[in-house]
Formats: C-alpha cells, sequence, structure tokens
C-alpha cells in the first residue's frame, strides 16, 4: 500500500478529516491527529496486531483498527474473511468456541479485555450482541427484553426498561398489546428487532451486530438500518455485513477484510487490508483489493 | 391473420404435447411399493402389540373384573384364585421411588456436565463411550454388581436382600440411559439460543439455568420416564438381589416405610415366578399381573406425554 500518497490526496479533497485517515500500519500518526482534532469521538476499542486461531488454523490475523464511540463500524468482505470472527472477539464470544485462541490486543477504553483478570461476564453486559439469524428466547416478548435486566438482579422498575427498550427498538407499537405472548410468534424482522431491544436493555455501551440483515427482507432490513442510524447516537455499533451497499448506508468508517489462501495447506485466512471513512473507502480505496470488490470484480 | 392461424395451430400442438407429457406418465409402482412396505412394517409391529395385549386380556381379564380388590391388596399364595399382587405393587413403587429420587437426578446432573461444561477432550470422549457402553450392558450383570455392593458391601445400611438393594440397583442399570438420553436433549438445544444468554451477560449457569434445561426439559423428561419404565420392568437384576419368589410371610402398606429393610419382592418376580407354576389357575393370576403392570407403565408413559406438552407449550 503507497499510504503516503493516498493521503496527502485525502488531505486536500477533505480538509476537515486531515490526519483523521486511519493508516494501518502506523498508529502514532492518529494519536498525534487525535490531540489536535477535538471533534473526534474518543477510542473505544483500540485492536493491535489482533490474530485468532481455530486449533491450528489462523481464521484472521494482524487485524489493526480502532473504534470510536457513537460511530457505526462497517465490517465488509468476501466470506470466510474472518470478519465475524473479528467482531466476536470484541466480547469475548470467541470464548465459547473451545478450540478458538486470540493473540494481540484487544483495548477497552484502554483495558486488555483478554487480561485474565477480565471477567466476560462483566464484559458482555456492556458490549452487547445482535446476532445473524434472530435468536429470541422461546419465552415472551416482555421476559425476553427482561432477561437481561433480571439476570443482573434488576427486579424493580423492569416495565420501563421494557418500554424504552422495545420504544428504542422502534417495535413498541407493534407489540404493546401482546408483551405477554411468545416472542416466536413475531415475524423475522420484528425478533430481530426483538434482539435489539433485548440487547438495549442490558444498557450497553456498544453493540455488536453480525450481519443482522442477512436473513431479512428488504423491508424490515431498511427498517433495521434506520434504527442503527437513530442508535447511533447513543451507542457505538459495530456491524458485519455481508451487503456492501448496506455498508455504504449506514456506517460512518468500513473495515475491508480479504481472504488469503495458502497455497501449500489450502488454509484461508482473513486479512483486514483498508478501514476508511466509508465514502472514502467507495470513492476512492487506496488498495486495489478494495477497489476490485466494491466494483464487483470479485467476491 | 395469415399470421395468426399458424400460431394458433403452434399453441394446440404444444399444448396437446405438454398436456401427453404430463399425464401420460405412467404410475410410480416401486414407490407404491416402498410405501406400502413401511406401512406393513408399522402394522406389523402393531398386530404383535394387539395380539399379545389381547390374548392377556381374554386370559386374565376374568381375575380383574371377579375379584379386582381381592387380587390388589392379597398376597402371593401357593394355591390359585387367591393369590394377590399387592407386595409385588408395593416392590415396584419402591423400586421407582428409588429410580426417580437418585438416577434421574445424577443422571439429569452428569448429563449437563458432559455437555456444558466437560471440555472437549479425549478423555470425555473415553468418558462418553464408555457411558453408551454401560447402556448396553446386560441387566444380569447390574443384578451381580447390586448383589455385591447393596446387599452384601452396604448390607448394614440396605438391610441385604431388600427393596432398597434392589431400587438403588435399578437405579443403577437405568443411570446410563438418563445420561444418554439427557445429553442428547441437551445437544439439541439450539446454539442461539445460548449464544443470546451469554450475549446478554449471563453466565454459564444462568445459561444452563434458564436457557438450556427448559429447552431440554421435554426431551430429557420422555428419556428418562422411558428409563424408569425399563426400570420397572426388570426381572432379572431382581433374582440376584433376592426378590422373593415364592411366599413372602409380611404383606406392609404400600407407604410402610419402617419395612423398607425387610425382604420383598415386585411385579415381574411375580409374574416370572406364577408363569412357572404347575396348576393351571396360575395362568390366569399370571395374565392378569401382566396387565396390571402394562398399565403402571402406561400410566407412567402417559404422564410423561402429558408433561412434555405442557413444557413444549412453555417454550
Amino acid at each position: 500500500m503507497s499510504d503516503s500518497d493516498l493521503t496527502a490526496t485525502i488531505n486536500v479533497t477533505r480538509p476537515i478529516t486531515a490526519g483523521r485517515m486511519l493508516p494501518m500500519t502506523d498508529t502514532s500518526a492518529l494519536t498525534g491527529a487525535e490531540t489536535t482534532e477535538p471533534t473526534e469521538h474518543p477510542v473505544v476499542f483500540d485492536v493491535d496486531d489482533l490474530s485468532v486461531y481455530y486449533g491450528s488454523h489462523l481464521a484472521v490475523r494482524n487485524v489493526d483498527m480502532q473504534i470510536r464511540q457513537h460511530e457505526i463500524t462497517a465490517f465488509i468482505g468476501p466470506s470466510g474473511c474472518g470478519k465475524t470472527t473479528a467482531l466476536r472477539c470484541f466480547n469475548r464470544m470467541n470464548d465459547l468456541i473451545e478450540i478458538a485462541r486470540v493473540e494481540g490486543k484487544v483495548r477497552y477504553h484502554g483495558v486488555d479485555l483478554y487480561d485474565p483478570k477480565v471477567n466476560p461476564v462483566e464484559v458482555r453486559r456492556r458490549i452487547g450482541m445482535v446476532f445473524q439469524k434472530p435468536n429470541p428466547f422461546p419465552k415472551s416478548i416482555y421476559d425476553n427484553v427482561a432477561y437481561g435486566p433480571r439476570i443482573a438482579g434488576q427486579k424493580k422498575g423492569l416495565d420501563d426498561v421494557v418500554e424504552q427498550s422495545l420504544r428504542r427498538a422502534a417495535i413498541w407499537d407493534e407489540v404493546k398489546d401482546r408483551l405477554k405472548s411468545s416472542a416466536l410468534g413475531l415475524s423475522g424482522g420484528q425478533q430481530q428487532r426483538l434482539c435489539i431491544a433485548r440487547a438495549v436493555a442490558c444498557n450497553p455501551e456498544v453493540i455488536l451486530m453480525d450481519e443482522p440483515c442477512s436473513a431479512l427482507d428488504p423491508i424490515a432490513t431498511t427498517r433495521i438500518e434506520d434504527l442503527m442510524k437513530e442508535l447511533a447516537s447513543d451507542y457505538t455499533i459495530v456491524i458485519v455485513t455481508h451487503n456492501m451497499q448496506q455498508a455504504a448506508r449506514v456506517s460512518d468508517r468500513t473495515a475491508f477484510f480479504v481472504t488469503e489462501v495458502n497455497e501449500t495447506s489450502d488454509n484461508r485466512t482473513g486479512l483486514l487490508v483498508e478501514f476508511d471513512y466509508t465514502d472514502k473507502m467507495f470513492s476512492n480505496p487506496s488498495d486495489e483489493r478494495t477497489e476490485n470488490y466494491i466494483t464487483g470484480r470479485f467476491g | 391473420m395469415a399470421l395468426t392461424t399458424p400460431l394458433k395451430v403452434a399453441q394446440t400442438t404444444t399444448r396437446d404435447r405438454v398436456h401427453k407429457e404430463l399425464t401420460g406418465t405412467s404410475r410410480d409402482w416401486s414407490g407404491l411399493a416402498f410405501k406400502y412396505g413401511l406401512l406393513g412394517a408399522v402394522l406389523f409391529a402393531l398386530l404383535i402389540l394387539v395380539v399379545l395385549i389381547g390374548s392377556q386380556i381374554a386370559l386374565g381379564g376374568s381375575v380383574l373384573t371377579t375379584r379386582f380388590g381381592d387380587f390388589i391388596t392379597g398376597t402371593l399364595q401357593s394355591i390359585p384364585g387367591t393369590s394377590g399382587i399387592h407386595q409385588g405393587l408395593r416392590g415396584t413403587f419402591w423400586i421407582g421411588v428409588f429410580t426417580v429420587t437418585f438416577a434421574f437426578p445424577l443422571g439429569i446432573a452428569a448429563a449437563i456436565y458432559l455437555e456444558e461444561y466437560a471440555p472437549r477432550s479425549r478423555l470425555t470422549n473415553f468418558i462418553d463411550i464408555n457411558i453408551r457402553n454401560l447402556a448396553g450392558v446386560p441387566s444380569i450383570v447390574y443384578g451381580i454388581l447390586g448383589f455385591t455392593i447393596f446387599v452384601e458391601a452396604l448390607g448394614g445400611t440396605t438391610g441385604g436382600r431388600s427393596v432398597i438393594a434392589a431400587g438403588l440397583t435399578l437405579a443403577v442399570l437405568v443411570l446410563p440411559i438418563v445420561i444418554i438420553t439427557a445429553a442428547e436433549a441437551i445437544r439439541a438445544v439450539p446454539d442461539g439460543l445460548r449464544e443470546g444468554g451469554y450475549g446478554v451477560g449471563a453466565n454459564r449457569w444462568e445459561v444452563v439455568r434458564t436457557q438450556v434445561l427448559p429447552y431440554a426439559a421435554p426431551g430429557i423428561l420422555t428419556g428418562t420416564v422411558l428409563s424408569l419404565a425399563r426400570a420397572l420392568g426388570e426381572a432379572a437384576p431382581l433374582i440376584l438381589v433376592g426378590a422373593v419368589t415364592n411366599r413372602l410371610g409380611s404383606n406392609p402398606a404400600v407407604l410402610d416405610v419402617s419395612s423398607l429393610q425387610e425382604r420383598f419382592t415386585a411385579m415381574p418376580m411375580v409374574i416370572s415366578s406364577w408363569a412357572g407354576m404347575p396348576q393351571e389357575g396360575f395362568r390366569k393370576d399370571t395374565a392378569a399381573a401382566i396387565i396390571v403392570l402394562l398399565v403402571i407403565v402406561l400410566i407412567a408413559n402417559a404422564a410423561a406425554v402429558l408433561l412434555r406438552n405442557k413444557f413444549e407449550k412453555k417454550r
């Protein structure tokens, strides 16, 4: 990559964002820019040389990026490029896969999430997750949303939490008359918004979304996208999507992953090739592979 | 006009051709043969069951209609026509109680550990395979085990050849079956539920308690009740732990706990000993006892089905 040339170009075309571009190879430039740029949101996640192994298989390697508060960051890339794997490191969901091993650092407000003293349960209360397939619990709509607060020990004021969360997830009007009926009776799009409400009810700072619209029709997708933009004012959102248009529509920054195939072992390893402002990435990508992908030449 | 006529002709011929192709196909004979073959297999199984139950009812039904109370409350006698099965019912009841109180909690707990907590390693695989093998061990072997441990070694507590020893032996016998069926039910819980639970900050125990167990409950229940039916029907281990086959002096009430350490018998033993009696009259009594045991097992299974439906509605 020839970052220096491109940075220069950007400085001309986008004077306000000068120095805000994130050259992956050089993070010191960014920290320097932060002090001189008061409009820049604070960093929530600082990912430093993250690699994830499944057994002996390297699934994704050398990820460096910074996720900023109240922004929507999108991970895009072809299947098997490790974007979901990378996302699941942000709330230690990879702990559930026994053979997964994480190298490098994921710092959350400066705290290394993989420090042995860190309690993953506390991490997941602050960093919520919405999954690819809507996975409401086989309980009532009310109990689904109240699940997180109840687990955290809250007993009073649950009605308010449930109503607020459902309102935030833009599904209150559709379900307010049937809070006690099963969540499984909802449509796919409603179920996914319920899952967002369930995550919101825990009052997290960050919401991770793993292809939240891949099982939904276009209308439901639009609703979720609008919702994401709304939620970004209060939460930090990281979304994995295989839909480039979606990334272009909703995100502030985009990370583009590719798959490397090892010729000898046929193992596939994901690699972050570019991380930048979304509009910059889609109009003037600095890496040839990004350009090929977004113009539809592969993937 | 010159154009439309040939088009119309073409349309009709296409329609005729397609119609012929779509409707003219001969019937799928091999498919039909397969279907009726399968139906035959089902009917054959049902037929055996009906013949079995029917013959028993024809033979022993009169015993139950003419002297039902006597038969249920009476004691084992060497004369047919006056014998009763009360002592057998009592033994079977307590065997059921011991199975439910020991095998169920232990088996379900072991299954939860194996599926949710144990790391996937060679050791866990080894344990898994061995539990499966244990489920296939002939029941007479468990009888020997029960005799050595519960009758002899722990005789001070169990009272030796008692219903306690028998209950514990059968609890051990069905334990692997309980573990396997419960583990299968837990394995069938979708991972999405676990992830959803962990995703909002639940710990492992909370996920197991609030997500995994409620979802797996119907499956666990079905498996455990089937294993209970197995325990109630076993005769071979009872011979080894010393169930009485002919005459048993005392006849305590079913719920009389004080006599748990005394000699005992159970329904399968009553049936097998009566079936071996030379007197013709015992044929009827044996059939009647079989009907009673079948009804007990049927009630247990029906309860399982009802409870399962209730749990499934909740999930």
